[in-house]
């Protein structure tokens, strides 16, 4: 597996989603308040996390006792670079400009 | 790093895999030939000893729409070449304090180096919004520098180039 399978499979799950968007509302959570954040095991919550951080999206760190989770945005940051700007920037920037126009005025 | 809490949120962590030595990383980093390539192209002055001195030039297009010449600062706190830098780092017409900045460099297996980049923004807020990209029209941040760097070093051309 390529490290862009391995960002494009960890995205393609609702809960992983879900957990790079509490880190980027709060970057450095313990796994205890993500786990609080969530309806699943604490185990559970460990997989998910696992699989993100061998995409590298989740970077940890240790701060004394405690293991923080750190949202990494390179990765799709590097898809971006890759397969957005090659293709398309310009007009999906016009469509997702119009989007948001047309959804603030409904 | 002693400020790191899982409450306050004020350490941005970011890292990428690049296929390069450590020390052509560290050039990379250090160095205004390498640092003008990539990014927001500014040259860089690093004085590589606990105490020296950092300075982030303006480039051209930054002093045409009237920057001042030096556009970030900072002191080196420690420099263990081509593994660890330690520096503080303050972007000038921000208007903030100066914040702490890791840069951390280990090789890997079959050539590829990690490059993790803390970044402790304590006490900085717009400094925080700017390196992590999200003011509009004021660049990608640290995901946009390193970005540019890894394609930089495996490609030889800049994303832009």
């Amino acid at each position: 597996m390529t490290d862009d399978d391995r960002v494009f499979k960890a995205l393609a799950d609702r809960t992983r989603r879900f957990l790079l968007d509490l880190l980027f509302v709060r970057d450095g959570r313990t796994l205890t308040e993500l786990e609080s954040e969530l309806e699943m095991t604490r185990f559970g919550v460990m997989k998910h996390l696992r699989v993100l951080e061998d995409a590298g999206l989740v970077v940890t760190r240790r701060s004394g006792r405690e293991k923080l989770h750190f949202l990494n945005p390179v990765p799709i940051r590097l898809i971006h670079d890759r397969w957005i700007d090659k293709y398309t920037e310009r007009q999906v920037s016009a469509l997702t400009d119009l989007k948001t126009e047309l959804e603030e005025e409904a | 790093m002693t400020t790191m809490t899982g409450t306050t949120g004020t350490v941005q962590v970011y890292r990428v895999y690049i296929r390069a030595t450590p020390e052509a990383i560290w050039e990379a980093i250090t160095t205004p030939e390498w640092t003008q390539r990539y990014g927001y192209g500014s040259p860089v002055e690093y004085e590589l000893r606990p105490g020296g001195a950092y300075r982030g030039l303006a480039t051209a297009e930054m002093k045409a729409m009237g920057g001042e010449d030096v556009v970030v600062d900072g002191e080196v706190l420690e420099a263990d070449p081509p593994r660890r830098l330690v520096q503080t780092w303050r972007a000038r017409w921000l208007g903030e304090g100066f914040t702490r900045l890791t840069w951390e460099i280990e090789e890997g297996d079959s050539g590829v180096t990690t490059l993790t980049v803390t970044h402790d923004v304590d006490g900085a807020p717009s400094t925080a919004a700017q390196v992590a990209g999200t003011v509009p029209n004021a660049g990608g941040g640290w995901s946009y520098i390193l970005s540019d760097l890894k394609t930089l070093l495996e490609t030889g051309r800049p994303l832009a180039g």
